[in-house]
């Protein structure tokens, strides 16, 4: 399903579907995560990739067209980067561990110390929220500061666009 | 969006549910899957759903700009904070264990509430900052045009 939306969104030029398929795509694969038990990554995925995205998207639609230009270039170089590309993220996979493999890198570094302190040291049923909010408390102080600069930037970048045009109109008033 | 009167009254039912849900997730994260930054999204959700079915100047009313602006910074200096505060009771920067010298798993509660608490508020804040900014600029949207 996720393979036939995503071949339905290149298909497709009207881009209010696009974005609504856009949509589709994420809840999917937040299901995708659910059934491979990362239940807080999928809540992230819902929320945020099938909600607030969907919502800023129909925004920016409706500040441009409604329907997909025409490209006039040859499509054949773009398809073969994209066949390159992905062949060889392909063959990466090849030499990656089984899923849930217990001797997979990820799972013999620090994961079991964190699975096996966290009860003693901070107590918190949930290992995810333990990890993120207390082995990782500068990591995610980091984060928390990176969502504020972008929402900053964004501010800065569209609000004060509008201001100055304002500000432009006046003058051309005051002009004539 | 004026007499879209199934999804008005859908919405103002939900509004409430879904700042419940976010509350719920922001200070049940120790136990159930989420935390700070799942809840600030759903809490932005609310608003912006809000936004779109009434029109801009209405969630406006109820949050201004301003005080969005406020909030994102808020929720980065109450993290920072907690880890100032856990400098000064002698422990190291975002050291829990600081909040409760005898019982230091409860300290890791109180410590990992706060700092969820001011992932919530930034993310929260953002969110509809950017939803503010990109909704700002938007030409009214006539209903037959969709």
């Amino acid at each position: 399903m996720l393979v036939a939306t995503a071949l339905t969104v290149v298909r497709t030029s009207s881009l209010f579907s696009i974005v609504m398929l856009s949509g589709v795509f994420s809840l999917l694969s937040a299901l995708l995560l659910v059934s491979m038990d990362a239940v807080d990554v999928a809540f992230t995925e819902a929320a945020v990739g099938a909600g607030i995205s969907t919502v800023l998207m129909l925004g920016t639609l409706a500040l441009t067209s409604r329907m997909e230009k025409p490209s006039r270039r040859s499509p054949a170089i773009p398809l073969f980067v994209v066949t390159v590309t992905g062949a060889v993220l392909i063959y990466g996979t090849l030499d990656m561990p089984n899923f849930g493999d217990p001797n997979a890198p990820a799972q013999t570094h620090v994961a079991p110390d964190y699975l096996q302190q966290s009860v003693h040291d901070v107590d918190v049923p949930n290992v995810v929220t333990a990890i993120l909010a207390s082995y990782r408390g500068f990591d995610t102080l980091g984060e928390t500061a990176v969502v504020f600069t972008a929402g900053i930037a964004v501010l800065l970048l569209i609000s004060g666009l509008r201001r100055r045009r304002d500000e432009d109109d006046e003058e051309e008033r005051k002009d004539t | 969006m004026q007499h879209h009167l199934i999804l008005r009254v859908v919405t103002k039912l939900l509004c409430g549910a879904i700042i419940l849900y976010a509350f719920y997730v922001q200070f049940h994260g120790d136990y159930s899957p989420g935390g700070g930054f799942q809840a600030g999204v759903i809490m932005a959700v609310a608003f912006i759903a809000y936004g779109v079915v009434f029109g801009l100047d209405a969630v406006q009313k109820v949050l201004p700009a301003w005080v969005v602006h406020k909030l994102a910074a808020l929720g980065v200096l109450v993290y920072s904070m907690t880890g100032v505060v856990s400098l000064f009771l002698g422990y190291a920067f975002l050291d829990y264990g600081a909040f409760s010298p005898h019982h230091p798993s409860h300290g890791q509660h109180w410590g990992i509430l706060a700092v969820e608490l001011g992932v919530g508020i930034t993310v929260t804040g953002v969110m509809v900052t950017i939803y503010y900014a990109f909704a700002s600029r938007i030409p009214r949207i006539t209903d037959e045009e969709w």
